[in-house]
């Protein structure tokens, strides 16, 4: 029952497979109709951020749950902490952006000659937006190590020793994320519009994240239940995670709404142009995040039935996970590239890519440690418990 | 007249093991008092699931839809006015009012539909079998006949039931 997850030629070849589609599309593209730099960038940035918020999501599901004295989620904790290990490769590839600062940031150009900029520039500059990020990643990459080894560390415990210092170690990563989930949206998302602010734009980019990456871990455990790992996760598990998905994409929407209401009730200029855009440019996109990442899973979650079927719910975490892809394709590419934007089979591409090499790393991960954590005090409690 | 067996247990443990008996031996159990929902007596009773969602559900739509229209209108038809340059039909508007209705509704019809359903509420008379199943105690109430009374005590003595009675309804 306690096993490590194997990670077989086939599943690996599946996973090549998906890169080496998706670099023929990229190729394809490229040769088709040859992007310019900022169409480039602006996709380099759009799935940097969506896989890395997947796997600080890994982070923040692991975290939460412990100082909540959860117990339901311990039977799957490993799959979170394979989540883990994507987060330093994130962090190189989100150092190259680097190259593409003038491309994405319209604020790094020289003689704007703009007095709300100029007025920014303390806090934007792309020396202290370098120094921000580094600080986002070590601190990131410490906490993302330091829990996995707590983990690790609990497979031989004996007593509560490790229990209590996970415990305080997950109550430490939660104040820093707080604070840094809200300043890296604000660095990678929010200064693409450097005019333009939102005071709750970084719980609205934090809830994507949870979504997004509870949507995946839902796939996961298809994946790993397929492939005969997982016996012990039951149906009040599998509701628990729909339950996730459910609230968290009414919340999704409550903030979205929050934000596009006031914006277009005072109907001042500098506001409603971030909105005028995004609505006049991509119409079918502006209302497919809403049907997507809102209608569809809450009426086809609504039931108690529906929640606890893996297979449904899979199929809605995909239409989650497309419709948060297109939620940050369109909070950044109107502001890099204008009415120019679309998604051809450059876009997907590029997804596939890197949706390989997630795999890669996260499966990898997950062969390093049993599937089970062994003396985790709490275990016992998540194979008896009812939702 | 009626008659039924009544016996208090100390620990929901208990109740359970002793209700999964009774049931075993084709005894019927006419009902439960429990402080607190104990996991796993629904299935041992038989228990169907509670349709409450679907009436929350029901009430939320028809609060949403009454909200809504009344908003339109109102705003639309009755009286329109012009506010802050926005149309008369804005949508964005109606939506905070709606969901707070829809909400109130669904919250509403719920608990109206709670009380009805378990006869509970203002006007509703309800026997109080025990004062001490308002407390802390577990109370089963077991449907009473000669032929089973001896396997019906010996398996309350089993599980440490207190205070065994047999008791007539005079209703």
């Amino acid at each position: 029952m306690n096993q490590n997850y194997l990670l077989t030629q086939k599943t690996k070849k599946l996973f090549l497979l998906i890169g080496g589609i998706g670099l023929l599309l990229l190729l394809g593209g490229l040769f088709m109709n040859l992007p310019d730099s900022k169409r480039i960038w602006s996709n380099v940035l759009i799935n940097n951020l969506f896989f890395l918020f997947i796997a600080l999501c890994g982070a923040v599901f692991v975290a939460l749950h412990k100082i909540a004295y959860a117990g339901w989620h311990t039977a799957l904790i490993r799959l979170p902490e394979a989540l883990l290990s994507f987060i330093p490769v994130g962090a190189l590839l989100m150092f190259l952006i680097y190259f593409g600062m003038h491309d994405l940031y319209h604020w790094t150009h020289e003689g704007l000659h703009d007095p709300i900029i100029e007025g920014k520039i303390a806090y934007l500059n792309t020396p202290f937006f370098f120094i921000r990020m580094f600080l986002y990643f070590v601190g990131w990459i410490i906490f993302a190590y330091l829990l996995r080894k707590n983990s690790l560390q609990l497979d031989h415990a004996t007593d509560l020793k490790y229990y209590q210092k996970g415990k305080i170690l997950a109550a430490l990563f939660m104040i820093f994320f707080a604070i840094s989930s809200s300043t890296m949206s604000w660095d990678w998302i929010m200064s693409i519009d450097a005019h333009w602010f939102s005071t709750l734009f970084g719980w609205f980019i934090f809830i994507g994240l949870f979504e997004s990456g509870i949507a995946f871990l839902i796939l996961m455990i298809l994946i790993l239940k397929r492939q005969g790992y997982l016996t012990y996760i039951n149906k009040e598990h599998i509701h628990d995670m729909g339950k996730y998905l459910f609230a968290f994409s009414i919340f999704w929407m409550y903030l979205w709404f929050s934000q596009y209401l006031l914006i277009w009730y005072s109907h001042i200029p500098e506001e409603t142009i971030y909105y005028a855009t995004r609505l006049n440019d991509h119409k079918v996109l502006f209302f497919a995040i809403l049907v997507l990442n809102f209608l569809i899973p809450f009426f086809t979650l609504m039931t108690r039935d529906s929640k606890r079927n893996l297979k449904w719910l899979s199929l809605i975490a995909i239409v989650v996970l497309i419709g948060q892809w297109l939620n940050i394709y369109l909070l950044v590419t109107p502001g890099v590239m204008g009415a120019k934007a679309s998604i051809g089979i450059f876009e997907i591409g590029f997804i596939m890519l890197y949706l390989s090499l997630f795999l890669f790393v996260v499966f990898t991960a997950l062969t390093k440690a049993p599937l089970l954590r062994k003396n985790d005090p709490l275990l016992e409690e998540s194979f008896h418990y009812e939702t | 007249m009626e008659r039924y067996l009544s016996a208090y247990f100390q620990d929901e443990e208990n109740l359970l093991r002793a209700a999964k008996d009774l049931k075993e031996n084709q005894i019927s159990i006419l009902e439960v008092f429990t402080p607190f929902p104990v996991h796993g007596l629904d299935q041992v009773l038989n228990y169907k699931r509670s349709r409450i969602p679907t009436i929350g559900f029901i009430a939320g739509a028809i609060g949403a839809i009454l909200a809504f229209g009344f908003q339109t209108w109102a705003f639309v038809y009755d009286y329109p006015l012009f506010v802050g340059g926005k149309p008369n039909f804005a949508i964005p508007s109606f939506i905070p009012i709606t969901f707070e209705i829809t909400v109130l509704f669904a919250a509403f019809g719920m608990v109206f539909a709670f009380l009805i359903k378990s006869n509970l509420g203002p006007g509703s008379n309800n026997k109080i079998y025990d004062e001490r199943i308002t407390d802390d105690r577990f109370l089963i109430l077991i449907d009473y006949s000669e032929e089973t009374e001896t396997k019906i005590k010996e398996i309350l003595e089993k599980e440490e039931a207190q205070d065994v009675r047999v008791k007539e309804n005079k209703m």
